[in-house]
Order: C-alpha cells, then structure tokens, then sequence
C-alpha cells in the first residue's frame, strides 16, 4: 500500500493512462473483427432485399383481377389471358387439410412433454421431433406417394396425398413452437387451479391452453407459413392440372408454387411476328414472376399476423 | 393377480386421497401419450413405406433396371449409379456450408453481442425471414437474376486462378453451374445456423465474460476467449443442421442447376453435377414401375444421408445441454 501511494498524482494519472489506452495492434484487430461482424449481418441482408425487390418489380405487372380469379384451362402458348385462381383454391384446399392433421397431432404431442413427459419416451418423442424437422421435403413426398400408391395403385395423385406429405413436414415444427409456448405458462396458475380441486385434464385445456393461446395461434400460423411454399413434395403427389379442382379427394389439384415451376420451365412461347395483344412470347415468365408475388405476400402476411398476434394476444405473465 | 389384491378398504381410502388418474383424466392423458408415440410411428413409417417401395430397385438385377427405367447406363449396378447423385448432393451441401457457416456466425454474434439489445429481435426476426420464403422463389431468383449477375465473377476466377482445383474446366456461360447453386444454398441455411448458434452464443455464462472484460481484454477478445470456446460444440451442431437443409433442398438446384453425371470438382462448368433431390423432382413426373422404384431409392438414399446429419447434430446439442454449466 505505502508503495503505491508515496507519489499519488503522478503515479494515478500513469496508471490511468496505462489503463485506458489499449495496445494498437488489440485495437486494430477489435475494430476488424467489428467491421467484418457488421458485413457479415449485411450481407444477409442483401439477397433478402433483392430477392423481394425483384419478386415485387417483375410480378406487379402481372398482378389483375383476371388473373387472380381465373384458371389456365384452354390457355396455351403465348396467350395472356388465364390466371392462378386454380393454383390458389389448391394451395389454399390443401394447406388447410394439412393443417387440419397436423394441429391436433402437434399441439397434443407439446401437451404431452410439456405435462406429462417422462422417462424414454418424452426423451425420444423429443429427439425425434427434432430429427424430423430436418426430414427433406421431397423425402416427405415420396413417403405420401409409397402410402398411396401401396393402397390405390400407383397412378394415384390426390390432393390429400400432399396434405400427408406436408403433415410430416408440418408436425415437428408445430410441436416445436407449442412446446415452447406451453413451457410459458407459470407453474402457480396450474397448482392454484389443483388447489381449487380441477382435474388434470380440465387444468391443462381451461387454464394452459386458455393461457397460451395467442403463443399457440402465432406457432400455427409459422407452421402454415413454413409449408405453404413448398413445392416438390406437392409435385411428386398433387401433380398438376390447368382447370379448377376443390375436392382433395378426386384428381390432380394445382398449387401455387407448383404453379410457379411449371410456367418457369415451359420457357419462352413462339410468337411469328413478335408481340401483340394475343401472343406475348415471355408470357410463362410473367406467369411464373406473379405467382411469386402472390405466394410470398401470403408468407409474408402470414408471418406478419403471427408475430403481431404474440405482441397483442400474449397474456402478461410474470 | 392374488397377490395385487388388497383389502377394499385400504384401497379406495387410498384412491381419495391420492391417486388422480381416473376418468377422463385418465383418458386425456392416453390421448396426450398416443400424441407423442405418432410422432415416432411416422418417423417410422417413412423409413418403412420408402424401404417397400424402393425394395423392387434394389433387388434388382442390372440388366432389369437398364431395360425398365429411362437413360439407364447397361451393366451398372444400383450403386453405381447412385454414386455420382451422392456425389453431387455433397458436392452441394459442403460448399453451401463453407459459405454459409463464417457468415451466420458473424450474424450470430452480431445480433447476441454487437446489435443494440433492443433491436436483436427484430433484427433475429429479419434473418429468420430469409427461412420463411419458398425455394421456388429462391429457384426463380437464382435462374433469372443470380445467376447473370455472378457469371463474370465465375469467368474472371476462372481466367485468374484457374489453377485451383475448383475453379477450372469450361465456365458455364449461362451461371447454371454448382458454384451458383452453392451460393443460393448458403444463404437458404444461413437462417437455421444462425438461429442455433445465436442461442448457444447468448448462453455463455455472463460471468465469463465479465471476468475478460475486467482483466482488460476488447470486445473481439471477449468473444475470442470466452464465447467461441463455450459456443464450439453449438457452432459445429448448427452447421450439420445447415448440412441436412442443404443436402435435403431441392426446387432451388433443380431450377438452377444444368444436370450431368459425372464425378468432377470443376464447379463453375454446366452440366457436371446432379443431386438426388433435383434428380428425383425432375424424373419422377415421367417414370414408371421400376423407374419409380429407382427413384424412391434414391430417396432413401437421400433419408438415411440427412438422418445421420441431423441425429449427429441433435446428439452433439443434447450432450451440450446436460454437461454444460450454463443451464
């Protein structure tokens, strides 16, 4: 102690300055890393912006009345007429069947591990949950086709085959996101309503899920959002059609993003004497350009209404 | 059952005092139970149906598959030909990941240690955007828009530094080469590696941090010293996750990828490579019988590869969690 105080306004301010000038080569090397760090999230950002740029500006055009309530039946070649209602009623059809078997399946799955889950099967329910997240789509396709085709033949192309498909797809994510919600709810609601003598089961569906359902609605409609692009599993079970088919039960179905693949690959239409109000020659293109846009405004919408529903519904907790 | 038996008394005194499961509550529970074992039951049933319906291709003879399923080679064996599918399909994923892992980490810890507390959801939330929408858009983007863009870029390293292994052999005019699939397919994964490692990185113990801090260290030495070393095992899980996403994706190769079968490095030339799932999408329209049959191999192929990444990744997080003292 004596040592360091004999000259105390010298020695302090020496100190001071040791302290809090940082060795140059630290300092440049800290700097660094920061810049490289802000481009690294820069970077992200950029395709995420030129990606919807691009899908906005080549898609508008396309965007009418007539082409988002009419169907592709008799349209052929460069002919600009024709629209995507038949891909948005299939979309629409089979997302909704896909989310009618998997939200029963996943919210009682989260139930489960949440309030009941013990011992190896709560563990490999959860393991495997995890696992099935990483199940590629097309792999899910080709599941609900072997399944199909293993009871109807294998010509079989029906809308409910994609809403299988995308139920494998669609269950671990919903699991995910309930278990998450249900985890929030505080222990005291559920032993203040034993304390009043309600049954387990009575609990968990007027007091958790009561609790959590603002948390339960946002990871469903992820979920939707998660599936409702999804494309090859569609491709390989629902096949395509050009005219308008709402019974999942008969017949091909189109879906958006199908729709989108198939007008991308027809390529460029022949069109003898270049453009005219008949025959646009890169028609397929528009096409393929607007349901693009209409297809990332409902994720875009879905994802925005789930986030929003959280900030408003949520319960205050704590 | 004699033995179970106790005296009537005894035991329904002990049914109103404790014992809950009764009723419907009892029935609830099952229905939870048989929730959660459906789970497994799918799991399962996919590996089973993709097995029965690939077993026909399996079994097989060369000769029967080159005679039954379109553009066969004569006298290969399943296998075989397979092999450069699987070949290309990691082809892919691994130079996603080179891509994708030094960026998502950078985002990763900029959103957990550098973006102001306030904005690091929001800003967590616009990455998580990038996961939101449909690789058919992605296919689009990268065909039309992408792909001319980087074609000189692709041209220029050929003619500078063709002497790397990658970057030789003939440069695709077109951009519809691995090199651009592999770009598309790195910022498809950087959402998933960002999300896990963001929350590994944000799990370092604060007191690590703080005791860097006080011995003097700068933010980057903060990082360096205490949250890459706790983060390591999250990072290398999150980057085999971003490798079964990006072995498993699918509409964005077929769209942009020109498809070839052969074994070569040289990624900025067309017509090279394939992977399953492009394979599998853009055959399967057409095939039939034992065509089919070939294809869900292939699938299967596909499954077993991307289940062994994930349980790795997920083993890899779950040992993470028990023995790690930050829980």
């Amino acid at each position: 102690m004596s040592v360091t105080t004999q000259n105390p306004g010298r020695g302090s301010s020496e100190t001071a300055r040791l302290l809090s000038t940082v060795d140059p080569g630290r300092r440049r090397t800290d700097r660094v890393m920061q810049v490289l760090i802000y481009i690294a999230f820069g970077l992200a950002m950029i395709p995420l912006g030129w990606l919807i740029f691009t899908v906005v500006a080549q898609g508008a055009d396309r965007i009418s009345l007539d082409f988002l309530f009419q169907s592709m039946r008799n349209i052929f070649g460069g002919d600009p007429r024709g629209g995507i209602y038949h891909a948005i009623l299939g979309t629409v059809v089979i997302t909704a069947l896909a989310t009618v078997i998997s939200v029963p399946i996943g919210i009682l799955t989260a139930i489960y591990l949440v309030e009941y889950g013990k011992g190896w099967l709560a563990r490999s329910v959860t393991f495997f949950v995890d696992v099935m997240t990483g199940i590629p789509s097309i792999v899910a396709g080709l599941f609900a086709f072997s399944l199909f085709a293993l009871i109807f033949g294998p010509a079989v192309r029906i809308g409910v085959m994609g809403a299988v498909a995308l139920s494998v797809l669609m269950i671990p994510v919903v699991v995910r996101s309930c278990e998450e919600m249900l985890k929030l709810v505080p222990n005291e609601l559920r032993e203040a309503s034993y304390a009043l003598g309600v049954p387990k089961w009575l609990t968990i569906v007027k007091v958790v899920l009561r609790t959590s359902v603002a948390g339960l609605t946002t990871g469903v409609l992820l979920a939707i959002a998660r599936v409702i692009g999804e494309t090859a599993p569609l491709l390989v079970t629902v096949g395509v059609t050009d005219s308008i088919n709402a019974n999942a039960f008969d017949g091909r179905m189109m879906t958006l993003p199908v729709f989108a693949y198939r007008q991308y690959s027809q390529g460029n239409a022949p069109c003898p004497g270049g453009d005219t109000a008949t025959c646009v020659s890169d028609i397929a293109s528009q096409n393929a350009w607007g349901a693009a846009l209409v297809l990332i405004a409902m994720v875009l919408a879905l994802n925005l209404i789930g986030r929003l529903i959280t900030r408003w519904f949520a319960p205050k907790l704590g | 059952m004699t033995t179970t038996v106790s005296p009537p008394a005894k035991s329904s005194r002990r049914r109103r005092s404790g014992n809950t499961d009764r009723g419907f509550n009892r029935v609830f529970r099952w229905i939870a139970v048989g929730a959660g074992a459906t789970i497994l039951a799918v799991l399962a049933a996919v590996a089973l149906f993709l097995i029965s319906e690939a077993w026909p291709a399996i079994t097989a003879s060369p000769e029967e598959l080159a005679a039954g399923v379109p553009r066969y080679p004569e006298d290969t064996s399943l296998l075989a030909y397979l092999g450069p599918l699987v070949f290309g399909t990691v082809l892919a994923a691994v130079l996603a990941l080179v891509l994708a892992v030094p960026v998502a980490m950078g985002i990763a810890l900029f959103i957990s240690h550098y973006a102001p507390r306030r904005l690091s959801q929001v800003l967590g939330a616009l990455v998580d955007l990038l996961a939101a929408i449909p690789s058919v858009i992605y296919g689009l983007w990268g065909f039309f828009v992408l792909a001319p863009v980087l074609t000189p870029f692709w041209t220029w390293l050929n003619e500078n530094l063709g002497w790397f292994p990658l970057w030789g052999g003939q440069v695709s005019p077109t951009g519809r080469s691995m090199a651009t699939v592999g770009v598309v397919l790195a910022i498809m994964i950087l959402p998933i590696i960002t999300a896990v490692s963001r929350e590994v990185f944000l799990q370092t113990p604060k007191l690590h941090e703080e005791a860097a801090l006080a011995l003097g260290a700068t933010r980057w030495e903060v990082i360096r010293t205490a949250v890459l070393p706790f983060g390591r095992s999250g990072v290398i899980s999150a980057s085999m996750l971003g490798l079964g996403r990006a072995l498993g994706e699918t509409m964005a190769v077929l769209m942009i990828l020109s498809p070839g079968f052969t074994y070569t490095l040289d990624i900025l030339a067309a017509g090279q490579h394939q992977t399953i799932a492009a394979y599998i999408a853009a055959d399967f329209p057409e095939s039939t019988g034992l065509g089919v049959n070939t294809l869900i191999a292939a699938g299967l192929a596909l499954f077993v590869i991307t289940l062994a990444v994930n349980m790795t990744a997920r083993w890899v997080v779950a040992r993470r969690k028990d023995f790690s003292g930050a829980n």
